[in-house]
């Protein structure tokens, strides 16, 4: 009778660990010898790299144990670079954020993804993560227009995207590209509903300069190769305003796209521990209010504080991203789109 | 020589000759390297999904504007580089075989240089130059003569077809030059003189005399140029792409984007390859019938034509052609690096956060180094030892059939890099050998693209050892393998490391085969760079291409330390 106890009571406290799987797993000691045992994580990441650089710099002075690599590409490129790798037998990937959601939902389908919940998750609002626990929202950013001060007068600038087809604007104008970033893929999914594909169409007349990444655009603002972008990244604008970069963010009058950017672990994660560990440590509010300060992004985590001088995420008329709807349409927006603007 | 000598007449113990086993074995493995890829490239071009044979992708490739756009401008951007690179280099060529222009030794030098700047390079520096409205250049541009940008035009605007064109020929001239600069070494000056003796002006012995005798050159120049520019994958991706303009390498590339469209991407790759043989056939043959039964060898004294005051005007195509391709990129670059933001000035700008970042920072920085020498090291080795050994048994003639181990060897010239990409990634992730994925595939890329390279190399070298030296040690008894150990390969050691060296800088600079085989552990610094491009993290592209010229030029230099013979 008492060894039956013995016996079924790990087997129930078992049971219930995979019936509620949402449970947070917080960062034991044993989960942190054996992430050291590991040695290293490998760390997918369509943030700037500059920002992903930092939150590793980070995790290395909190974890001198843990080395982490840093593998930063448009969350497109990250996305097919994945994709390709478990196609070939590859195992190399631990932690994976890109900020196209669709893809989450996607890898999940696959049975590719661990679940695992943060401490930190567990408050965050239930649209921000997945009920069952595979991945959340790790940082997000509005898919913004912009423009170079120095070029274009406060008062000549544009409202909205509408105002872009205007001729004036022709060949001042640079874009990301949606087979590369997974921001300018939401965003420009989320233009084409708003203001129909119709309106890219016009758009790719207006001799727009085709760049690859949302970190791209606002830099060629910053430096003047082009006077407005019509997609970027929110955080990289603050970046360069931070830096005093003569650029100023424009939020279009027919809404800014919101573009959430989870991260997940893989289930075949070379590095287990040691993933679960940086999953973790990503989610803590220390990394998410740097990652707000330094990094200009936006966070969904309860306890940030928005820096001073920033639009408020509720007065900015935002346009949500859909990655349910999205995915099944991903291949078509990316052909329709580089038929239009080229690769 | 008699140290050597004596030593091949020492007692020996018995031994079996390898000649035969050793030349099979390379001839396999030649055949592998090579007609592998190849094969699958064929086969997966002509099937479909369920692997049934099929046309549709070449029916789709001669179709779809979306590819026949491409073709279009690969090959009118190929020919406009040919011709302007013909039209600069020839004169140039010309200037320096003939005439008393000054400093010469600079002007090959740093033709020279241009000639190993990886194109990439000169594509990324001219972005910061001549970028339409922050480019350098046009911002002088705008200053100098009060203009605006956006509302006045720019000088350059680099993101054009055009843009891609002036890159590619700026580093493509050196080519056409060697091609030229040789041909007027060989050519005997005697006919040349005796024009101007009977009284023709300069420009006349030049045009009528000089001119004909260096056609087949010009040819063979503009085609190797042309073929260059084709296979490009960097510049056009770089220059081209942003302004919605697709070349096929950019066009294979973006087939390779998940899910790949491996049978598209084989059937685009065919006619990239049926251009190159073809064009390389046309090549030969013209450099075959060069000469035009012109007698006698290399003249002794040519009398140098004298510029007087043409001096100034000779100077100035050097100065604009070489400003162009190394003083000008190689500025921007070295500012770029040490300035906090590229578009800003210089003073009050200055910073080492770009050094900073790339080599304390960046996570990617040490695994891509480690990647790079590791491939670089060891795909200069095996090809080294490669061309050598069949180098040895094609020039001696030792064994049946040499002549297709040569072919083998060389054949990889007449497959762009991307095309041979293709053909590796389709055979090397299948079954039985899946090597996707490592460093192996890379290294299988590097190994036969640069065979050809080492070849030539090798084969120059063994030609001036005379074949006497190794018979009279095979009289002495020892076996071929002893004799290439102890003879042979003591007087061709110069030649070996020089071939050592040529690779190793072929191989570090590797973008358009790379950038379809890399993955996320086996990313090398030209990838890294590309990496840094599509999000313009400019300051760290310009400290990862200094010290990519700086290993490039430290190699270069340990070259000619080793080679007595004259410069490209």
């Amino acid at each position: 009778m008492r060894l039956d106890t013995c016996k079924t009571l790990p087997a129930m406290l078992l049971a219930f660990a995979i019936a509620a799987p949402v449970a947070a797993q917080e960062t034991t000691p044993a989960m942190l010898a054996a992430a050291a045992k590991e040695g290293k994580v490998v760390w997918y990441t369509g943030v700037d790299v500059k920002v992903a650089e930092g939150v590793a710099k980070v995790f290395r002075a909190t974890y001198p144990n843990i080395a982490i690599e840093v593998e930063r590409s448009g969350s497109e490129r990250v996305f097919q670079r994945i994709n390709q790798e478990y196609q070939s037998n590859i195992k190399n990937v631990d932690v994976v954020n890109s900020s196209d959601a669709s893809h989450f939902i996607f890898w999940k389908q696959q049975k590719w993804l661990a679940p695992h919940t943060p401490p930190d998750v567990q408050r965050f609002p239930a649209q921000f993560k997945d009920p069952e626990g595979y991945f959340a929202v790790w940082r997000a950013t509005f898919s913004v227009m912009g423009y170079n001060t120095n070029l274009v007068p406060t008062a000549n600038a544009p409202t909205g995207y509408a105002d872009l087809l205007d001729p004036s604007w022709k060949g001042k104008l640079a874009k990301s590209h949606p087979s590369y970033s997974g921001t300018s893929l939401t965003g420009t999914f989320a233009i084409s509903k708003a203001l129909g594909w119709d309106y890219l169409e016009k758009l790719s007349k207006q001799g727009v300069q085709q760049l690859q990444s949302t970190t791209a655009t606002p830099k060629s603002i910053a430096s003047g190769e082009r006077a407005v972008m019509v997609d970027g990244n929110e955080y990289n604008m603050f970046i360069e305003m931070d830096a005093k970069s003569p650029v100023k963010i424009i939020y279009a009058k027919e809404g800014t796209p919101f573009v959430t950017s989870p991260s997940a672990i893989f289930a075949d994660a070379p590095h287990p521990n040691a993933a679960r560990v940086l999953q973790n440590f990503l989610f803590t509010a220390r990394v998410q209010q740097m990652m707000v300060n330094e990094g200009g992004l936006r966070s969904v985590h309860p306890d940030v504080k928005e820096p001073a001088g920033r639009t408020p995420i509720s007065e900015i008329k935002a346009l949500a991203d859909d990655p349910v709807a999205m995915l099944p349409q991903i291949t078509e927006i990316k052909k329709r789109y580089t038929a239009m603007f080229g690769n | 020589m008699e140290a050597t000598l004596e030593h091949a007449t020492r007692p020996r113990a018995r031994s079996i000759d390898w000649t035969a086993p050793v030349s099979i074995a390379m001839a396999l493995l030649l055949a592998v390297l090579v007609l592998l890829p190849m094969f699958w490239l064929l086969v997966t071009s002509l099937r479909d999904a369920a692997k049934a044979f099929t046309l549709d992708h070449y029916r789709h490739l001669f179709i779809d504007p979306a590819f026949i756009k491409p073709l279009v401008t690969t090959l009118w951007t190929s020919a406009a580089v040919g011709t302007i690179c013909v039209i600069t280099a020839a004169p140039m060529a010309w200037l320096v075989a003939r005439t008393d222009l000054p400093g010469k030794r600079l002007m090959r030098t740093l033709i020279l240089a241009s000639f190993v700047t990886p194109p990439f390079l000169g594509a990324f520096a001219w972005v910061l130059l001549g970028g339409p409205n922050a480019g350098l250049l046009n911002k002088w541009y705008y200053a100098l003569f009060d203009l605006k940008p956006f509302v006045d035009s720019s000088l350059i605007n680099i993101f054009s077809a055009w843009g891609m064109v002036f890159v590619m020929a700026l580093y493509t001239f050196p080519y056409v030059f060697t091609f030229v600069a040789n041909s007027l070494d060989v050519i005997p000056s005697e006919l040349e003189e005796a024009s101007a003796i009977l009284g023709a002006p300069a420009w006349r012995t030049a045009a009528h005399i000089t001119l004909p005798l260096v056609v087949p050159a010009l040819l063979a120049g503009f085609l190797v140029a042309f073929l260059q520019s084709m296979t490009l994958f960097g510049t056009p991706a770089i220059l081209a792409l942003p302004a919605g303009v697709d070349t096929m390498t950019t066009k294979i590339w973006s087939l390779f984007q998940f899910p790949p469209q491996l049978g598209l991407a084989a059937a685009a790759s065919l006619p990239l390859l049926i251009i190159t043989v073809v064009l390389l056939r046309a090549q030969t043959a013209i450099m075959g019938r060069r000469g035009y039964s012109v007698i006698g060898g290399k003249s002794s004294g040519t009398r140098l034509i004298r510029l007087g005051n043409w001096k100034i005007v000779a100077l100035s195509l050097f100065v604009i052609v070489l400003g162009c391709s190394i003083v000008l990129p190689y500025g921007v670059l070295l500012r770029t690096a040490f300035v906090k933001n590229w578009s800003g000035p210089v003073i009050g700008n200055f910073s080492l956060e770009h050094w900073h970042f790339v080599f304390f920072e960046f996570s990617q920085t040490k695994s891509a180094f480690v990647n790079t020498f590791v491939l670089g090291v060891s795909a200069a080795t095996a090809a080294t030892i490669l061309v050598t050994m069949i180098g040895y048994l094609g020039l001696r003639k030792l064994v049946w059939g040499h002549r297709y181990l040569a072919f083998l060897a060389t054949a990889p010239v007449a497959i762009p890099g991307i095309v041979l990409a293709v053909g590796l990634f389709l055979s090397y992730t299948q079954p039985p050998l899946v090597l996707y994925g490592t460093l192996w595939i890379i290294f299988l890329a590097y190994l036969t693209k640069e065979l050809p390279v080492g070849y030539q190399q090798i084969a120059a070298s063994l030609k001036s050892v005379h074949p006497e030296l190794e018979d009279a040690s095979r009289i002495f008894g020892a076996t071929r393998l002893r004799t290439l150990v102890d003879i042979t390969a003591p007087l061709i050691r110069n030649g070996v490391i020089a071939t050592w060296i040529l690779v190793f800088i072929g191989s570090i600079r590797e973008l358009s085969a790379t950038i379809l085989l890399f993955t996320a552990r086996t990313k090398t610094i030209s990838v890294t760079m590309f990496d840094l491009r599509e999000s313009n993290d400019w300051g760290p592209i310009a400290v990862l291409s200094i010290t990519m010229l700086v290993i490039t030029f430290v190699m270069v230099a340990a070259i000619s330390f080793f080679t007595d013979r004259r410069q490209i």
